[in-house]
């Protein structure tokens, strides 16, 4: 080993043992910030020390790239608001994808003939990985910003197709190693490796599409996981050790959260993997005929005599508080309600939203203090004794359904106990059910006011009729 | 002499089983900025884009461009965004915290 190998390996060991120590610090939000300067700490590291690395003899392309992604990056971070988060995050995943594949080409044009056995299939691995993120990824930023429908789309044979084309490139990455240890012919081999990355990019498409829009959470952290699968093929194809403990952090962190969030959905984790989403979402309430069935619509006026009334008032957000930015709003609600003696809390399904912490993230934006966000299991026994529950947004969290009706698409997912609660205040769009088609009862029962509109618009007309009242 | 393929799987087994443990210990609450902030980490693929785009060979060498500015994305816009994120979580809403100076200490153990 040269000195500069030595030096770079030490290099190496320092940024993975800053990556952990960055993880180890997003335990508490009083720690992570810290920790997250030692994770850039080790980025730098690790940079810095590749870029004195012998097989590095031009410098033009890697300094136009950086100064091109670092552009961008800035950018985007700058600018992004908040509730676009789920959208960044797959677009960014996109990205990891698409380098990991290019890397994997590039490595396999440049020395195919050199590779060890083992080395080729990581290769293979790392190239059909990233392809398959790449475009699973971008699928999934179209369903999020609404480009492609968030519906699941599905078609016959659909899981059979995608199993195939599965192992179908699982089988061409073998039998790449294996013309490679015979000395097969060249131009097959090229042909299967480009196989192999038309099939990741094709696979990526048709695993994403049957899948629903509110199931995004799962996806988003399956493609984190690929995402960091790919990164470790990467360091297995090139021998680099700090790209396979990286790679690994990544994909443990996304296989861990893809299972809290199907926990969370109550699916198992083979249903989420083999994608039988399409079948766990059809539209329940399609054929059936639509019984006219009566719910209280109320007025703004009606629904701040209720809180008004109320002692204390749990607010549940979903996803409709994210695309009418309500977040801030609902703070101040919150905050003039406090001012009149109420005690206030906020109920975080993790599956709420589009993706896991998505809620967390916006009322944090809002100043909402995270002493007042509580998880499903710390404040469901609370609805009982409770005054009023203002629903913003949210809907399959809050359906009844799920723990009485088992011919429900989703029974036995965990919901909050909304109905126990003395009133429920439920701000919605409209009566629509929703492309899930999953109808809730809660939004016909007695107790339950529907004040049907804009949730930004009318929290602060809220807002208004609780200061009238003094 | 152990097999390289060897060594590298104990670490990946090792690292992965590090990061599940880790990673378990991630409340709720930070979520999010858990999965930007590995996306940063997983950017450190950019290493590997590196030294595609600094070979001699011509193909490789644009492939690694594309490779880098796409990880580069990641590691800048991944840290930068994470920290955004991080900065918003507060403890207590500083107009109701009788210690203003305090509530707004960023990161101390209060």
């Amino acid at each position: 080993m040269t000195p500069t190998a030595v030096l770079l390996s030490l290099c190496y060991i320092t940024a993975a043992v800053l990556f952990i120590l960055c993880l180890r610090g997003l335990s508490g939000p009083q720690t992570a910030r810290r920790g997250l300067v030692l994770g850039e700490v080790g980025m730098l590291i690790a940079v810095v020390g590749t870029l004195l690395h012998r097989e590095i003899v031009t410098y033009e392309w890697i300094i136009a790239g950086i100064l091109v992604g670092s552009t961008i990056g800035v950018a985007i971070s700058a600018w992004i608001p908040m509730t676009k988060m789920p959208e960044r995050i797959a677009f960014s995943h996109a990205f990891g994808g698409l380098a990991t594949a290019l890397v994997g080409v590039a490595e396999y044009m440049r020395e195919s003939e050199a590779l060890t056995l083992f080395k080729m299939g990581a290769l293979g691995f790392e190239t059909f990985l990233g392809f398959l993120t790449f475009t699973g990824s971008l699928m999934a930023y179209g369903k999020l910003q609404g480009v492609i429908t968030g519906a699941p789309v599905t078609w016959k044979f659909q899981n059979y197709l995608n199993i195939g084309l599965f192992f179908g490139a699982i089988g061409g990455v073998g039998y790449i190693v294996f013309l490679h240890a015979t000395g097969g012919d060249h131009q097959l081999m090229n042909a299967i490796f480009f196989g192999i990355a038309g099939v990741g990019l094709a696979l990526g498409v048709m695993a994403v599409l049957p899948i629903g829009g509110a199931d995004m959470p799962v996806v988003i952290s399956l493609l984190n996981s690929y995402a960091g699968l790919a990164a470790c093929a990467t360091g297995f194809a090139l021998g680099s050790q700090i790209l396979i403990i990286s790679g690994a952090l990544d994909g443990s962190s996304g296989l861990l959260l893809s299972m809290l969030m199907s926990k969370a959905m109550n699916r198992s984790f083979a249903n989420v993997l083999f994608g039988a989403f399409g079948t766990a979402l059809e539209p329940g309430g399609k054929g059936a005929p639509q019984i006219a069935k009566s719910y209280n619509e109320a007025t703004v006026e009606d629904a701040g005599a209720v809180l008004k009334a109320s002692q204390t008032v749990i607010f549940v957000p979903g996803y409709g508080m994210a695309v009418s930015q309500a977040q801030h709003a609902v703070r101040d609600l919150a905050a003039s309600l406090e001012r009149r003696g109420v005690e206030v809390k906020y109920a975080i399904h993790p599956v709420a939203g589009r993706m896991p912490g998505h809620m967390n993230v916006l009322l944090a934006e809002a100043n909402v203090p995270y002493d007042k966000l509580f998880d499903l299991d710390d404040i469901n026994d609370d609805f009982a004794r409770t005054d009023a529950v203002i629903i913003v947004g949210a809907n399959d969290v809050v359906n009844p359904a799920a723990k009485k009706d088992p011919s429900s698409p989703i029974y036995g997912m965990p919901v909050f106990n909304v109905e126990h609660s003395r009133s429920v205040i439920v701000l919605k769009r409209s009566m629509n059910p929703g492309f899930s088609g999953v109808e809730n009862e809660l939004f016909f029962q007695a107790n339950t006011m529907m004040v049907l509109g804009d949730a930004k618009k009318t929290i602060l007309s809220m807002i208004g009729e609780l200061k009238e009242g003094h | 002499m152990t097999a390289e393929w060897v060594f590298n799987l104990y670490i990946f087994v090792l690292a992965t089983f590090v990061g599940y443990q880790v990673i378990s210990r991630v409340p709720a609450l930070l979520h999010t900025p858990l999965m930007s902030g590995t996306n940063a980490i997983s950017g450190i693929s950019l290493v590997a884009s590196l030294l595609a785009a600094g070979s001699h060979h011509r193909l490789s060498e644009i492939l690694g461009f594309v490779a880098v500015a796409c990880a580069s994305i990641n590691v800048v816009g991944g840290f930068l965004i994470t920290d955004r994120m991080l900065r918003m979580f507060r403890k207590r809403e500083p107009a109701v915290q009788a210690s203003p100076p305090k509530a707004l200490g960023e990161g101390k153990a209060s």
